[in-house]
């Protein structure tokens, strides 16, 4: 217990003196998110803040030392947390590496495949993005078509992904390819390529936030080496399920206040209409909405830290990412609307200086996919009830 | 601390639950229902909750007790909550307890408590909502006090050894200020106590205070400073609440999950409709982040965290709403058979009604914490 004591006072004091003033704000539009990658756009303080990070594994503090992660123990990896959050600094690299592709690879990467990727990973060197969907494979995802021809050392991939986060930004692409047609979902073989491969294409989809981050991907005759296979030839549904619990997991977070400190659901509310002589709000139904709401929200934040507890302690049922997810994103989506009910005229202002280039209105758009995105809240539903609860179908 | 129970509590869960439910399922429940019985709960059964070591969980082993905490308070409560036992367990055992911790009273009274011969009530609720507001007046009178006014929502008041009464020494009624908290001997105090019947048949009396005289010693912890023993009762109380409320939901939600396994209509069990799938799961999410809320209150409190009034606050409100549509859902879901007395489902609801009011339902504890947030 006093080592635990030790590494927290220690962490404490290395954060206060690594962590730039400029990461200890808070996240106020997608800009400030720090993606890194082979072409970064790093803001002022990003590239220090990732840099000290990365150089302690602390982007990715439970890893093995040997792939570029900080080996701590569960207990120690809360510790960090909790020390960041109480200095409110940033998460310094956000990364489909990390959170999607990085668990899938320690749990079904052969050794070669690790320590080729992960260090990568953990450096924020390698920016990844995910092919799953397909225009006819949403929800029902087994039912993929991209196909990957045996062609001896190499498989020769063709089809189309589409919804692919990041797509035109990303440097190389975790996929699933169909390898059989005799099988549904024994058909599927998890591959890696980089998507500067001769025959790989992108094509933006603008969003109804007015951002981009999504593309249709084009694959026309790709090669890629049998060694980029993530285990065996059509079990890639199993690395796909494991990938998607991780994914879920990583979305259920949004239901948490934002890191960096405040929050700014209250503080916005406060702005727009301001305190009543007896420091109430002076909407009294919006107060009571928010104050209900953030009963959820900090019940949730509870039931985040129980499932982190469970999960390092190997009790978590399998299918708890789904309750997770559904109950943070729906959650994510209750604090964007108040957010905007809250901010009222102000907050619908879409491109001026004061509303940040419409950071608010934007991002309220923006969390409306978060029910869709990594599984529609149905999908997950219908997990819970069939996994969980064992009704009969 | 991790956020689930460690081994030794879940051997405690264990033993809980199957001594529950082997001597005070919800057909105890409904037997006292039927009989009328004037006391609403078995004394035996109190008698046994105390030789199980059970009625002092939160006594100190200096004490004779066995010295644990309230995610050991909590996991019996769950159990009680789901079988639906008519106990003074969580008046007694917890809230009573915590509140003459460290005082003279506890010496005096914790004997009992440990036997099984004690019942403890709470007079603080002064109005149909629970409020900070105290009224009824204890003024100094030769070596005690006289204490006039009323209380109502006491439940075990009329069958009670021990009553906790929150009263004004002075000031006035909105005051934080001049609180004071009395330990009244039931059975010699000439209290004028009249218990209703409640919506889930158990017993809460309305009390008049008509000028009773009290000696000095009555006092529990400071005059005037009341508040810190009440908040302290209250603490306990609520989270303890908040446990039981816990089992009531997840009984209820356990009931409604089975029924849609067996039910048949349209030639299949309806748990295979989806509609009915997806509102089962969405009341498990609600009861799983009830859940946890209310671990983490129990283990702030138990570690006399800054924090920890934040946490009751979330876990009492949360375990309101989410215990509220466990039964809400519970009812619907069963159909018709769910409106008819026969079937258990409705008592889970009453139950459910009671505890989400005691100690300040939901919005109250939203407000609280809309408060201590600064909006
Ligand atoms: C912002 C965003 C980012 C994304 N990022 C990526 C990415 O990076 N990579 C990637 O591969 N994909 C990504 N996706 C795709 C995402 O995973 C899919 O959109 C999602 O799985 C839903 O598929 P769909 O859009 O085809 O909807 P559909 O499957 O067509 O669903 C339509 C509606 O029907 C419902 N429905 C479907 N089946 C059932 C059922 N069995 N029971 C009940 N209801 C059902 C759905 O819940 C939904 O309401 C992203 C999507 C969004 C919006």
């Amino acid at each position: 217990m006093t080592d635990l004591a030790d590494f927290r006072s220690e962490t404490r004091a290395w954060l206060e003196a690594h962590c730039p003033p400029e990461m200890r704000t808070p996240v106020r539009s997608d800009k400030d998110i720090c993606w890194g990658g082979r072409n970064p756009d790093f803001q002022p303080g990003q590239r220090e803040w990732l840099e000290a990070m990365a150089s302690r594994g602390w982007t990715v503090p439970d890893w093995p030392t040997e792939y570029g992660g900080g080996g701590l123990s569960p207990a120690e990896t809360k510790a960090l947390r909790e020390e960041m959050a109480a200095l409110h600094c940033r998460n310094p690299l956000n990364s489909f590496g990390i959170s999607m592709l990085g668990p899938a690879l320690l749990k079904y990467g052969t050794e070669a495949q690790k320590l080729d990727h992960l260090p990568k990973i953990a450096r924020g060197e390698i920016r990844w993005c995910q092919g799953y969907s397909e225009p006819n494979a949403g929800s029902d995802l087994a039912s993929l078509a991209a196909s990957a021809e045996d062609a001896g050392d190499h498989y020769v991939v063709n089809g189309q992904k589409v919804w692919t986060s990041y797509a035109d930004k990303a440097d190389w692409i975790f996929c699933l390819v169909r390898t059989s047609k005799q099988s549904k979902q024994g058909g599927i073989s998890f591959v890696l390529f980089d998507m500067a491969s001769d025959g790989v294409s992108t094509k933006p989809i603008l969003l109804i936030s007015g951002y981009s981050p999504f593309c249709e991907t084009f694959m026309d005759n790709v090669r890629v080496p049998k060694a980029n296979r993530i285990h065996d030839e059509n079990k890639g549904w199993d690395v796909a399920k494991y990938l998607l619990g991780h994914e879920r997991e990583m979305i259920s977070g949004m239901g948490l206040a934002s890191a960096g400190g405040g929050n700014p659901l209250i503080e916005g509310a406060i702005a727009a209409v301001g305190l009543d002589d007896r420091g109430r709000l002076a909407d009294p139904l919006l107060r009571a909405s928010i104050a209900l709401f953030e009963v959820r929200a900090r019940a949730f934040g509870a039931m985040s830290e129980r499932f982190v507890d469970e999960l390092k302690a190997g009790r978590a049922h399998p299918a708890q990412p789904s309750m997770m997810k559904y109950y943070g994103t729906e959650l994510n989506k209750a604090r964007h609307e108040l957010q905007m009910a809250a901010g009222g005229s102000d907050a619908l202002e879409w491109e001026s200086d004061a509303s940040n280039g419409g950071a608010a209105a934007r991002a309220w758009l923006r969390t409306k996919a978060n029910s869709i995105e990594g599984g529609t809240s149905e999908i997950q539903l219908n997990i819970v009830a069939k996994r969980i609860l064992d009704l009969p179908t | 601390m991790p956020l689930y129970l460690d081994d030794q509590q879940t051997m405690l869960r264990d033993t809980a639950r199957d001594f529950i439910a082997e001597h005070a399922p919800p057909a105890h429940l409904r037997a006292l229902r039927d009989a009328n019985d004037p006391t609403g709960f078995s004394r035996d059964l109190w008698k046994q909750f105390a030789e199980m070591g059970f009625t002092g969980i939160l006594i100190p082993e200096a004490q004779s007790g066995m010295g644990l905490g309230h995610v050991e308070a909590g996991v019996v409560l769950e159990e009680i909550g789901r079988n639906l036992s008519p106990s003074p367990f969580l008046t007694t055992a917890v809230a009573a307890v915590e509140a003459l911790r460290g005082t003279a009273h506890a010496d005096r009274h914790y004997p009992g408590i440990l036997a099984g011969d004690t019942i403890a009530a709470l007079a603080i609720d002064e109005r149909a909502k629970f409020g900070d507001g105290i009224a009824l007046a204890a003024e100094r009178s030769g070596n005690g006090f006289r204490l006039s006014g009323t209380k109502q929502f006491v439940t075990h008041a009329h069958v009670a050894d021990l009553i906790l009464v929150a009263a004004r020494t002075s000031g006035s009624e909105t005051d934080q200020d001049g609180v004071t908290l009395f330990a009244i001997d039931a059975k010699t105090a000439a209290l004028d106590i009249r218990p209703e019947r409640l919506a889930d048949s158990s017993l809460a009396s309305r009390i008049t205070f008509a000028n009773i005289e009290l000696h000095a010693d009555a006092v529990v912890g400071d005059v005037d400073n009341g508040r810190e023993v009440l908040n302290r009762l209250l603490a306990a109380g609520r989270t303890g609440a908040s446990g039981e409320l816990l089992g009531v939901g997840g009984g209820a939600m356990d009931l409604t999950v089975a029924y849609l396994k067996e039910r048949k209509q349209f030639g299949q069990t309806i748990g295979s409709f989806q509609a009915l799938q997806h509102r089962a799961a969405h009341l498990y999410a609600e009861m799983e982040v009830a859940r946890a809320a209310v671990l983490k209150a129990q283990q702030l409190l138990d570690a006399a965290s800054p924090h920890a009034g934040q946490a009751v606050a979330v876990a009492k409100a949360m375990t309101g709403l989410a215990t509220t549509l466990s039964v809400q859902e519970g009812i619907q879901m069963h159909g018709g058979i769910g409106m008819t007395d026969e079937y258990d489902i409705g008592f889970y609801m009453k139950r459910a009604r009671v505890l989400a009011e005691m100690f300040g339902d939901a919005n109250y504890h939203a407000d609280a914490l809309a408060r201590e947030s600064g909006y």
